[in-house]
């Protein structure tokens, strides 16, 4: 029926056609006003904005009417020139890879641990707790960090200073901060990234277990033949999917532990483009860099997408 | 049935794993909750760290509230909190439920677009821009309005409603029931879970929100709870000025506690909601 009633449809002249969608589904079509006035607004707006990358920007003169520069990559070239930022985009990648490759193993590990645990209740009580962090702040997390890290009343240090040991500072040196960034981001992510892990080694056939048994093998070795082998792909899919990430090393993150002490080890490209445009004013150059970044994410994460999905198909 | 050595050695590994994570979690919010309680003189008695005091004092609490700042803060965080959460939820199953209708035209388009902008992001500085010009700036609504809806959140919401069977509309049609009257009575009342995990998601993001604070307030009397804590945290000589009645850093805990106490309160109660949502994301996102 719906097809005869299509060909009709579409022999219908455009202004009639238009008339019967709207007759048919203006209530839809206005309860999602205030959403597309949103993505116009906040999302899709700023990106005509970007044009200020390319724009000597006057604020007098707004973003319309301030001059072209020339030559165009003006500002690709001012920042790349400077050996400073350079440093800035090593840091980015460097915390970003370090998080990926420290972050996801001991998920991995406790979510093992979880499965094989064979009492429930415990299990489900350590679980609950472990996903606890993730819903603390950054702020509450570098809270705990000084009371766990500090120089003068960190826990840690006080039991360096009892063993006769000198005070690190572990929260103000250029050597300690991006492992002190790696090793907040593992407190608080260890437990949520196991949920992934969780579900899919849910959803492995008990039967193979079974047979496993009955075949005598042990525990160790169902995991190394029947578990890690069924949550390979998810594995492999994460991985993929968080490499195209990799030029966001955590914004909020970095920015709540960031101090002028250890910007040469944790200034990311973030937090250079929020103090070089807003805290500067130089708003042109901090776009610029800002759109860099942008496009090779989307490249990234598209390029990282296909990969995946190719990995999918590959293993069906 | 018999349990060989391995066996229990493997049993050993997996407590053992499990145990560590356990302490690992617990042991330094255990230090933060007793270091706000421990009074200064068991501090000094025992030499910096206390897991666990023999005495409780709440003093650092009440010089924490005596001073309005963190109060102020709290109250600010507490209205952006309700307020957004409540038009997120709004504009965000506004927004889904059209898009779920797969036969109106356009919705595909539409929810193209809209994870388009997940993709590529204008950054920082171009909002930044565009939010001074839509003169939110040193308002509440800076918190609000530029995040009014995740993109995650309603991909997951609409994908829910996507499961719904297509008779009850059909159902509902027939009946004379008008698009807003099914949203209402029949769609509403059946998505009770899915608003209660996306809620919660809203709530929890509003409560810790930190950069939109950073980025779009400058006014001291708007700073959220978050800001004012990372300047508490921070700064060296606090400007409570009260190290000889209560020490800077059993101040600084106690802070972190009151801003933490009400997730942590109510996180048994909804974690299991949270754990859906990531599942339901996962598997459709």
């Amino acid at each position: 029926m719906s097809t005869t009633r299509d060909l009709a449809y579409s022999r219908l002249p455009l202004g009639e056609r238009i008339k019967r969608t709207l007759l048919r589904w203006w209530p839809l079509y206005l309860m999602l006003i205030p959403g597309i006035v949103f993505f116009a607004v906040y999302k899709y707006a700023p990106m005509g904005g970007l044009v200020l990358a390319f724009k000597n920007f006057k604020i007098k003169k707004g973003i319309w009417g301030s001059p072209w520069v020339d030559p165009w990559y003006k500002y690709f070239q001012q920042f790349f020139k400077s050996p400073a930022n350079r440093n800035i985009i090593a840091n980015t990648i460097s915390i970003s890879l370090w998080k990926l490759f420290v972050g996801m193993f001991p998920s991995l590990i406790f979510a093992l641990a979880v499965s094989e645990c064979r009492k429930r209740g415990f299990a489900r009580i350590v679980q609950t707790v472990s996903y606890l962090p993730h819903f603390l702040s950054w702020v509450v997390v570098y809270g705990v960090a000084t009371a766990m890290l500090s120089v003068n009343r960190g826990v840690v240090n006080d039991v360096i200073k009892k063993l006769g040991g000198q005070a690190i500072p572990f929260l103000n040196s250029n050597e300690y901060f991006q492992g002190v960034i790696i090793g907040t981001d593992l407190w608080k992510g260890l437990g949520w990234g196991a949920i992934t892990y969780l579900a899919a080694i849910m959803g492995i056939d008990t039967s193979l277990y079974e047979a496993a048994t009955v075949d005598g093998c042990g525990r160790f070795r169902q995991i190394w033949h029947i578990t890690l082998p069924g949550i390979r792909k998810i594995f492999v899919v994460l991985l993929i999917l968080k490499v195209g990430t990799i030029l966001d090393a955590g914004f909020n993150h970095v920015y709540v532990f960031l101090t002028d002490e250890v910007r040469s080890s944790g200034e990311i490209i973030d937090t250079w483009v929020y103090t070089q445009g807003i805290g500067k004013s130089n708003y042109s150059l901090a776009t610029a860099v800002g759109l860099m970044k942008s496009v090779l994410s989307t490249t990234l994460v598209l390029a990282t997408n296909a990969l995946s999905r190719k990995w999918e198909a590959s293993i069906w | 049935m018999v349990r060989s050595k391995n066996d229990r050695a493997f049993d050993a590994l997996v407590y053992g794993i499990l145990l560590f994570v356990l302490l690992i979690t617990l042991i330094p919010v255990m230090f933060v909750v007793s270091m706000s309680f421990t009074p200064y003189e068991e501090l000094i008695k025992r030499g910096g760290f206390v897991l666990i005091p023999t005495k409780v004092t709440m003093t650092a609490y009440k010089e924490m509230l005596s001073d309005g700042l963190l109060l102020g803060g709290l109250w600010i965080t507490v209205q952006v909190t309700v307020i957004g959460t409540i038009l997120n939820l709004i504009a965000t199953t506004l927004t889904a439920y059209p898009l779920s209708r797969r036969q109106m035209p356009g919705s595909k388009l539409v929810t193209k677009l809209i994870i388009f902008t997940m993709l590529f992001s204008a950054g920082t500085i171009p909002t930044f821009l565009i939010v001074k010009a839509t003169g939110v700036m040193n308002t509440i609504w800076a918190m609000i309005l530029p995040s009014l809806i995740t993109v995650y959140n309603l991909i997951v919401m609409k994908a829910f409603f996507e499961g719904l069977p297509e008779e009850l509309f059909e159902a509902a049609r027939i009946d004379g029931a008008t698009e807003f009257g099914v949203l209402l009575r029949i769609v509403m009342p059946m998505s009770l879970p899915i608003m209660m995990t996306i809620g919660m998601y809203y709530a929890v993001t509003h409560w810790n929100a930190y950069m939109v604070a950073v980025l779009y307030i400058t006014d001291a009397e708007l700073r959220p709870m978050q800001v004012i804590l990372r300047r508490m945290l921070k700064s060296a000589n606090m400007d409570y000025n009260a190290e000889d009645v209560v020490p800077a850093e059993t101040l600084r805990m106690a802070a972190v506690c009151f801003a933490t106490a009400p997730i942590v309160i109510i996180y048994p109660f909804i974690q299991k909601y949270f754990v859906k949502g990531t599942l339901a994301g996962a598997v459709k996102g």
